[in-house]
């Protein structure tokens, strides 16, 4: 979907980005994670042709990047808002228009999207009259009411609540399901973790590790397995993690140098065992690994 | 699909044109220019209010003057009355006023003139002690001509009454012009202020509308579906067509108010000023056919091209500067320290507005008429005494390259700007700004 080379971005004296490549593959969930201050909202500003890099290109569908594609494009930025003394329906129609739909177009979807969030009684109030939730919902089906095949979000869920935070969730998760591509931007890596298929973790401005998550996952894997077992056990020379009651029974997570087969069939053996797997590292970890130790190359 | 710019024209058109607020200006604005026109002229021909004067004339020196239809004098003789009793008088009588005139000894003009003295029962009116002051004065020297020796005839004749009449020379004989200078004055003016006030009044509104945008955090949302460029562009194009709409309006109503009071209210006051000139007696000498000569006198065509043309480039020029400094600040508190520099030059064109009036060809007048940020409102004032075309032509061509160029320049600081949050922004990171 997007194919980004070497593209580089100053502001002045400083480097936003310096050398960013990256592959965004079609149909993906695709995590753009890193800290504050990364590059990640310079990076998606030039996806979104709001700036222009110093150097390097983008790929759209495999062609350079255009300016007709940004009505392709739906993009939520981390600083949203929307007019708060025009009338909601109004907005919705207004900023689909922008995005180069027709008034009858723009009116179908925004009926259909408004009764599928339940959403029916706004599109007469001004948006200062909406709530904090209200007018989250409608900042997102502003985001996608023109079908777009790419979705940016940065940032997505600071500032929405719980329950939307599901809603579009799982509306995201629809969408990327009928063929969108879609990026989350964060920095709270966590948040994505368990809803993105690939990610790409940048850090001052350079992509550190970029790929499948889990085939990232594996690639950090430390030896570390948890052993779910109804009594406490002994271990003998191993690097001890954590130890405590859950609902089934009782965990033991270790870090191993070796697979411990061994142990799980004595445990087994003894009766004990009633889960055994090898845990994977997250996100955060991983990042912390990097910045630490730099990246690892893929030995699979 | 329709342009983004037409989208974003309309609806900054649209939202401002539904306001209450737009409509309430726009019906009460045209009744005060309305009524700035009218209570003038209505107020002047007020009969006005009457004083009887009762005057203590000891040297004799105003008599037999009885005064005028305004101020009517009375004589005490001055064998019955002294000052005391003359203030009893003036007490218990329903006189407004007394004058005392002393004779002093010997009859020394220079004793009586400072020793002359006013008494009201209420204050002494500006214009009672002008009346006064101004017939003693010409009494006085009448008496002085006559002690030195000259003819009573000759002194009765002194006063002397001028009245200049002024052409403009044309090329050849014959057609010399009658000078319209008043009116060329109030047309200059009129539509000078007329162009600074609508470029004050709709540049603060783009900047106002470009702070919104960037305060409601709206404006990400929208660049992402339009260049800035075309955001600023529409923004400044539909805010500048409220204006133009609401400046037609005025003019449509005023004139209406203005034509409904004097033909149907008031007839009688105007049908006698649009012969005498609202500025009476200094117009008095020119004859109707005169009027008629001082409006062929003037370039309308030009005046009135002029006039949009400067109307519409001060507009963009300014309006893209304001569009800049709102997208560099985060609230309209902030822009103080922006706005002065940004609105000098157009406060100093008006502050030298009656300069240029007076010598509309001269250095200042020419100079301010080259500079782009002068140039709407000076040039403006200066149309109207006929300015030769290649100054008008310079003077716009400068207008419109300047434009072009802080358009240019604006454009720049408006993208960096408006996705710049909290930052306390100064002069220095602006020009930073340019080279991003």
């Amino acid at each position: 979907m997007i194919t980004a080379k070497e593209v580089t971005k100053h502001y002045g004296e400083k480097i936003a980005l310096g050398g960013v490549s990256l592959n965004i593959p079609k149909g993906s969930i695709y995590g753009l994670l890193g800290p504050n201050g990364a590059g990640k909202t310079s990076f998606i500003r030039i996806m979104n042709q709001i700036n222009a890099p110093d150097s390097g290109e983008i790929l759209f569908n495999d062609r350079p990047l255009h300016i007709t594609d940004i009505s392709r494009i739906g993009y939520l930025p981390e600083e949203r808002g929307l007019y708060k003394k025009m009338k909601v329906g109004e907005q919705v129609l207004y900023l689909a228009k922008l995005k180069g739909l027709t008034t009858a177009q723009a009116k179908e979807r925004a009926r259909s999207w408004f009764d599928r969030l339940d959403m029916r009684s706004f599109w007469d109030k001004k948006v200062e009259d909406l709530s904090k939730g209200m007018a989250q919902k409608v900042q997102f089906v502003t985001t996608v009411l023109h079908e777009p095949e790419l979705l940016i979000f940065d940032e997505p869920f600071t500032g929405f609540d719980p329950i939307n935070t599901n809603l579009i969730k799982n509306e995201i998760k629809r969408l990327n399901s009928e063929g969108a591509t879609v990026i989350f931007s964060t920095h709270r890596m966590e948040s994505v973790e368990e809803i993105c298929t690939d990610i790409g973790l940048i850090n001052n401005g350079t992509v550190m590790v970029e790929g499948p998550l889990l085939e990232i996952r594996k690639r950090y894997k430390d030896g570390t397995y948890s052993f779910t077992t109804t009594v406490p056990f002994e271990f003998e020379q191993t690097t001890f993690v954590s130890q405590g009651d859950i609902h089934t029974g009782y965990q033991t997570v270790l870090k191993l140098d070796v697979y411990p087969k061994d142990l799980v069939i004595d445990l087994a053996q003894k009766g004990q065992l009633i889960a055994f797997e090898e845990v994977l590292p997250k996100v955060s970890d991983i990042f912390i690994d990097i910045v630490q130790n730099g990246p690892k190359h893929n030995t699979l | 699909m329709r342009s983004p710019i037409l989208l974003i024209i309309e609806r900054e058109f649209i939202t401002r044109v539904r306001k209450k607020t737009f409509l309430i200006i726009t019906i009460i604005a045209p009744v005060l220019f309305a009524a700035l026109m009218i209570v003038p002229s209505v107020l002047a021909s007020l009969p006005a209010d009457h004083k009887n004067i009762v005057v203590l004339d000891e040297p004799a020196l105003l008599l037999p003057e009885v005064g005028n239809e305004q101020f009517a004098l009375d004589y005490l003789n001055p064998t019955e009355f002294d000052l005391e009793l003359a203030k009893d008088y003036l007490r218990d009588s329903d006189k407004d006023a007394l004058l005392y005139i002393p004779a002093g000894e010997g009859w020394d003009p220079d004793f009586i003139k400072r020793n002359i003295l006013l008494y009201g029962k209420e204050d002494i009116g500006m214009e009672l002690q002008g009346f006064i002051e101004n017939r003693i004065e010409e009494k006085i020297n009448q008496q002085k001509l006559l002690k030195q020796g000259v003819d009573p005839e000759v002194v009765n004749q002194a006063k002397t009454q001028v009245s200049i009449k002024s052409f403009t020379l044309g090329e050849e004989d014959g057609q010399d012009e009658t000078s319209a200078t008043p009116l060329k004055m109030g047309l200059g003016y009129i539509a000078g202020m007329m162009i600074y006030f609508f470029i004050f009044f709709y540049s603060v509104q783009v900047m106002r509308g470009v702070i919104e945008e960037k305060t409601s955090r709206i404006v990400e949302v929208i660049i992402s579906s339009v260049r800035p460029y075309q955001l600023m562009l529409g923004k400044i194009l539909g805010i500048g067509l409220v204006g133009v709409v609401q400046f037609l309006i005025w003019i449509i109503l005023s004139s209406l108010i203005y034509v409904v009071v004097s033909q149907f209210i008031y007839p009688e006051i105007f049908a006698q000023q649009s012969i005498a000139g609202p500025n009476g007696p200094d117009l008095n000498v020119l004859e109707t056919a005169g009027v008629f000569d001082m409006l062929s006198s003037i370039n309308f065509p030009l005046v009135i091209g002029g006039f949009i043309f400067y109307f519409f480039g001060g507009y963009f020029l300014y309006s893209a500067l304001f569009a800049a400094l709102g997208s560099a600040i985060d609230q309209e508190a902030d822009s103080q320290q922006f706005m002065l520099p940004v609105t000098a030059p157009m406060i100093i064109a008006i502050i030298t507005a009656m300069n240029v009036i007076q010598e509309p060809n001269g250095q200042l007048a020419f100079w301010m008429s080259m500079i782009p940020l002068t140039s709407p409102i000076t040039m403006m004032i200066r149309l109207p005494f006929g300015i030769p075309l290649w100054e008008v032509a310079l003077s716009g061509a400068i207008l419109v390259a300047s434009f072009f160029a802080v358009v240019g320049v604006a454009g720049k600081i408006y993208h960096v700007g408006i996705l710049m949050y909290g930052k306390k922004v100064t002069w220095k990171e602006l020009y930073k700004w340019l080279k991003y």
